[in-house]
């Protein structure tokens, strides 16, 4: 379902996708592993818009992404959940909720989602009423991915989603991305915690500096000695 | 069974705070005006207050969208001041030629409010369309030099019109008219002559008409989306919000209300100076923006109103009423800024709310 093909990313002078070309198909979970500065959250913004890709196409079903706004690809069902759980601070935990479905103009279906989130993150429920910046970063990361599923995304892109958490949180926001893509959604999720990530990955891939170096199913990558090497700690 | 708490059960908007600000804003202004009206009648106003009347409507609304530019939508505007004298010397132009054919005063106000605020609007939309696309403190250093800008262009200008209809010259004065005809625009002396049909009724309208606006497009969709690419851009576009057409919409909303205001402030008065409107017209009013509390609308009423009175109040102490002026700032920043003082008013507005809310 999403197609990318030889991108190329570059600030100013400095290039940082340097072409790499890679998919996710429906109904699976994908993961782009790779330490800092390879190259990930640079991937996560060029394929939602928010940066421009020097070269390269991107397809969404067919269908070209790279000269699209960021409103048009959250309204044709790409939606992200943004690196280091960027709420709004100053709004509530239901009004940022209300912002993720933005672009969508069914109220009732709004409405039926909303509740479906607070099913998805009861604690978000709790705190309804409660000022985003208030919540511990545990409820911050489920609130950013809460209000990313409000778009009712076919795919939706997560960036780092357990960084800064506690270990039993990001067991807990694991198994809820499984939920989520068990529900249909598929998941393209770019991790440093690579465990994690291969352990519930369909595919994945390695990004080094810029460049796809490994690529398998998330079983293969994580008994690679390679991998096991670089980024599993042994 | 035990004794029930007795609870009090206020109607909706006194409890909700989107509508508990509204109720605040609107009565502060009525009240007001239902107390001036009166002291108005009976003879108890002196003339000095009498004449501050308009012009105070005028900084509260230039206020207003000011804060809605500042503190809602998160950009710094330094020429709120400039998009006043646009709408004033559209208003006064407008106003002075119409003089032969519109003979109802108040018509030709509405319409020269009306024209002034399209005229701040048009400019508003000039500026922001290339600044708003870039992020960061450009649009602040954009409306700094476009207040200068003004004043110079302005400055510059000479008006005439007659029975064959507009004369315009630049920087020299060839504007000949033919008998009967009206300088408009002089120079340097700027506006002389004006037919003062500004009226503190227009002006108390003009504040409850901004006061709607800004309120309905505060807790409309599009004005939790100019809130949320404030406090996060990344954020914001990620979920489909268009930063460049929210952050417009607020600027554009914000110069309208200004140029309306410079419209009525213009019309209040029979001489207008373009030095009127400068830098540091720009400033008091973001002054009043934040000291009122940046996004508080009923803050900024009440800031403005005393600012504006202060130096008037101090006249009878002469070579010391700046000095007095700038104390009593320094120290309404100091008190709003203390730990202690926040804690305590907000503990006294809690306890309040919890015995009238249960």
């Amino acid at each position: 379902m999403l197609k990318i093909t030889d991108l190329k990313v570059s600030y100013g002078m400095i290039e940082a996708i340097k072409g790499i070309s890679f998919e996710v198909n429906d109904g699976e979970i994908v993961t782009l592993i790779g330490a800092n500065g390879a190259g990930k959250t640079t991937t996560m913004h060029a394929i939602s818009g928010l940066l421009k890709p020097r070269a390269g196409s991107i397809e969404l079903d067919g269908q070209e992404l790279t000269k699209l706004a960021p409103h048009k690809i959250v309204s044709m069902g790409l939606a992200q959940v943004p690196e280091g759980r960027r709420v709004f601070a100053q709004q509530t935990v239901e009004e940022n909720l209300t912002l993720g479905a933005y672009t969508r103009k069914d109220k009732p279906g709004i409405a039926a989602d909303m509740e479906e989130v607070f099913a998805l993150f009861p604690r978000l429920k709790e705190r309804r009423r409660q000022m985003a910046g208030t919540l511990s970063g545990g409820e911050q990361q489920m609130l950013a991915m809460g209000r990313a599923l409000m778009a009712k995304p076919s795919i939706l892109l997560m960036d780092e989603p357990s960084m800064g958490l506690s270990p039993l949180l990001v067991s807990e926001i694991f198994h809820i991305i499984e939920e989520i893509n068990s529900k249909g959604t598929t998941i393209l999720l770019v991790e440093q915690n690579a465990k994690r990530a291969l352990a519930i990955a369909d595919r994945a891939y390695v990004l080094e500096t810029g460049l796809i170096t490994l690529a398998g199913t998330g079983e293969e990558l994580a008994n690679d000695e390679r991998v096991k090497k670089a980024y599993l700690g042994g | 069974m035990g004794a029930e708490k007795k609870k009090i059960k206020l109607p909706v908007f006194l409890t909700k705070p989107r509508y508990r600000s509204r109720v605040a804003s609107f009565s502060i202004i009525l009240a007001g005006w239902l107390i001036l009206e009166i002291m108005m009648h009976t003879g108890n106003l002196s003339s000095l207050f009498t004449s501050l009347l308009v012009p105070v409507c005028c900084y509260i609304v230039a206020a207003i969208g000011l804060n809605l530019n500042v503190g809602i939508s998160g950009e710094l505007n330094l020429g709120q001041a400039c998009f006043m004298s646009v709408g004033a010397f559209t208003a006064v132009c407008l106003s002075g030629s119409m003089a032969g054919s519109v003979s109802s005063p108040l018509l030709r106000l509405i319409l020269a409010m009306v024209a002034g605020a399209v005229a701040a609007a048009f400019f508003g939309l000039i500026i922001g369309i290339p600044v708003l696309k870039l992020e960061g403190d450009y649009l602040a250093i954009v409306t700094l030099a476009f207040g200068q800008i003004i004043k110079s262009l302005i400055t510059n200008m000479y008006l005439g019109f007659d029975a064959a209809g507009f004369h315009f010259s630049f920087v020299d004065n060839k504007v000949e008219l033919q008998p009967g005809g009206k300088m408009l625009l002089n120079g340097p002396m700027g506006a002389t002559g004006t037919e003062r049909i500004s009226t503190f009724s227009a002006g108390v309208v003009l504040i409850l008409i901004s006061l709607i606006v800004v309120f309905h497009l505060m807790y409309s969709r599009s004005g939790r989306a100019i809130m949320a690419a404030r406090d996060n851009r990344i954020a914001a576009e990620s979920v489909g919000i268009e930063i460049f057409r929210t952050k417009m919409l607020a600027f554009i909303v914000s110069s309208c209300l200004a140029g309306a205001a410079g419209a009525l402030y213009g019309l209040n008065y029979s001489t207008l100076v373009p030095a009127k409107f400068d830098f540091n017209t720009s400033i008091l009013l973001l002054v009043y923006v934040v000291l009122g509390g940046l996004g508080n609308m009923t803050g900024t009423i009440i800031a403005t109103v005393v600012l504006v009175l202060l130096p008037e109040l101090l006249r009878s102490m002469q070579d010391y009423r700046m000095l007095i002026y700038a104390i009593v700032l320094i120290l309404i920043m100091l008190l709003t800024n203390n730990e202690t003082i926040r804690t305590w008013t907000m503990r006294i507005t809690r306890k309040l709310r919890r015995q009238t809310n249960g």
